[in-house]
């Protein structure tokens, strides 16, 4: 498995592609929703919390499109797929990759999300990066199992946030309202409902994708 | 089967049609109209029915993909793919009616309630569902995506209603949540009510049957096609 994951990894240091893409789709997200909002405006702070979390939905979902049109190049699917291991591990790789370079994007995107909407640069960032660490773990566990379905399929770009945006509302819902909260000032134990769902939606669908995959590689 | 396909396909229509009418007889004549909502009630004896349809639908839609995925039948298959269209057609009427209702009663068309948002991110969810099957193929590969997208759905549902639920009660915003709330007090809504249940019941399972046998006869058609074109290709 980790020699799977250092794969994925070496191919990136090489490469450079998908981390490139994710950052400036990202930030480009953060510039465009911010003319979308008025600077002067006190709305600006509220809506905030779903900027970020736009830009990291749009930014993974690019990222994960590009994690299995790599294999697809030479027919690597193939290869990997005859790797004496179990799908499952296969696919917890997969996952963990992506999620990886999910979380090294967001160690940039965040500071400028700060720069730019102008927030206090308190402790409470680390709060809003354990809602990241649990968000972007569940979004990658979703979104590698789709990935890797959407690749197969005709208009395979579209297919991946269509299927993808629906499943993930909870992670959605719950980072916008952790970062919200924690960049307002209260404490991690006011959003310990929200931070407990996203860690049962991560579990429940590492499992489910760990269970399934083979049936969406499978040829 | 030929004989059991054959009774269905006779009683099955019709008794749908009567039950029906029957529904919106009593829909339109028969039932009190509701003391405080007015007539605009009336349209809960099909909204109700409906949205319970979609559930049983996308349920259905789940068992059969998980089925699928462990006996590999065409069957269960086809079963996951008919569930979730004709399901499709019921959410659909059931986030048209809800509004209708909505409006004069809530005074707006829309309000993002999480039973509301449920209904419609499971609308959402199952319209990507049948994209994906158009998208996919009609081969084995298409239909096991589909299966997974069918279990990981039915799944994610239960926390997308918790989500939407903290989302709106939490936020300290419009409170404009339960529905009806007057009851069906009078025994003539009880039995309209249920008679509308029984209508769309067997509404859903015919629409399912013929959905199902279309589809089957389908399967059948593509395999007489290989078997008719084999030849060609060997040659």
């Amino acid at each position: 498995m980790f020699a799977l994951i250092r794969k994925d990894l070496q191919i990136e240091f090489r490469t450079k592609e998908t981390f490139a893409s994710l950052l400036m789709l990202g930030l480009l997200t953060l510039v465009v929703l911010s003319f979308a909002l008025d600077p002067t405006s006190e709305l600006r702070l509220e809506a905030a919390p779903g900027a970020l979390w736009v830009a990291v939905i749009f930014a993974g979902v690019l990222g994960l499109n590009r994690s299995f049109l790599v294999e697809r190049e030479n027919d690597c699917l193939e290869g990997l797929l005859l790797c004496p291991v179990d799908r499952g591990t296969i696919y917890l790789a997969k996952t963990a990759a992506n999620f990886l370079f999910m979380m090294v994007a967001q160690l940039i995107i965040v500071p400028i999300f700060v720069f730019f909407f102008n927030l206090p640069a308190t402790p409470a960032l680390a709060s809003v990066f354990l809602a990241l660490f649990l968000g972007v773990l569940g979004f990658a566990a979703v979104g590698t199992l789709f990935a890797a379905i959407s690749v197969r399929t005709r208009a395979r770009e579209v297919m991946l946030p269509l299927l993808l945006l629906p499943l993930v509302v909870p992670i959605f819902i719950g980072g916008v309202k952790v970062t919200a909260r924690v960049l307002a000032g209260k404490p991690l134990a006011d959003v310990a409902p929200w931070l407990n769902l996203m860690g049962a939606f991560d579990f429940i669908f590492l499992v489910v994708g760990w269970l399934v995959f083979e049936y969406a590689v499978e040829e | 089967m030929q004989a059991v396909r054959k009774s269905v396909e006779t009683v099955l229509p019709w008794l749908t049609l009567v039950t029906m009418a029957v529904a919106i007889y009593m829909v339109f004549v028969k039932v009190p109209t509701d003391k405080f909502q007015g007539i605009v009630q009336r349209i809960f004896y099909f909204h109700v029915p409906l949205a319970m349809m979609t559930f049983v639908a996308f349920g259905l839609v789940a068992v059969a993909s998980i089925f699928f995925l462990w006996r590999g039948s065409r069957f269960w298959d086809r079963l996951a793919h008919s569930a979730a269209e004709v399901g499709m057609v019921f959410c659909t009427l059931v986030l048209v009616t809800g509004p209708i209702w909505a409006r004069p009663i809530w005074g707006t068309w829309w309000t993002w309630d999480a039973r509301l948002t449920t209904t419609l991110i499971l609308w959402l969810i199952y319209a990507a569902y049948l994209m994906l099957r158009t998208m996919s193929g009609s081969g084995d590969e298409g239909a096991r995506y589909a299966a997974v997208l069918g279990i990981v759905g039915a799944i994610d549902i239960p926390i997308i209603n918790r989500s939407v639920y903290w989302w709106r009660t939490i936020h300290p915003a419009v409170l404009i949540t339960r529905q009806g709330g007057s009851g069906l007090g009078d025994p003539r809504m009880q039995a309209t009510f249920a008679v509308c249940m029984v209508a769309f019941l067997l509404l859903f399972v015919w629409l399912l049957y013929v959905r199902h046998e279309s589809g089957r006869l389908r399967d059948a058609v593509e395999d007489l096609r290989q078997q008719v074109l084999a030849p060609e290709q060997q040659r």
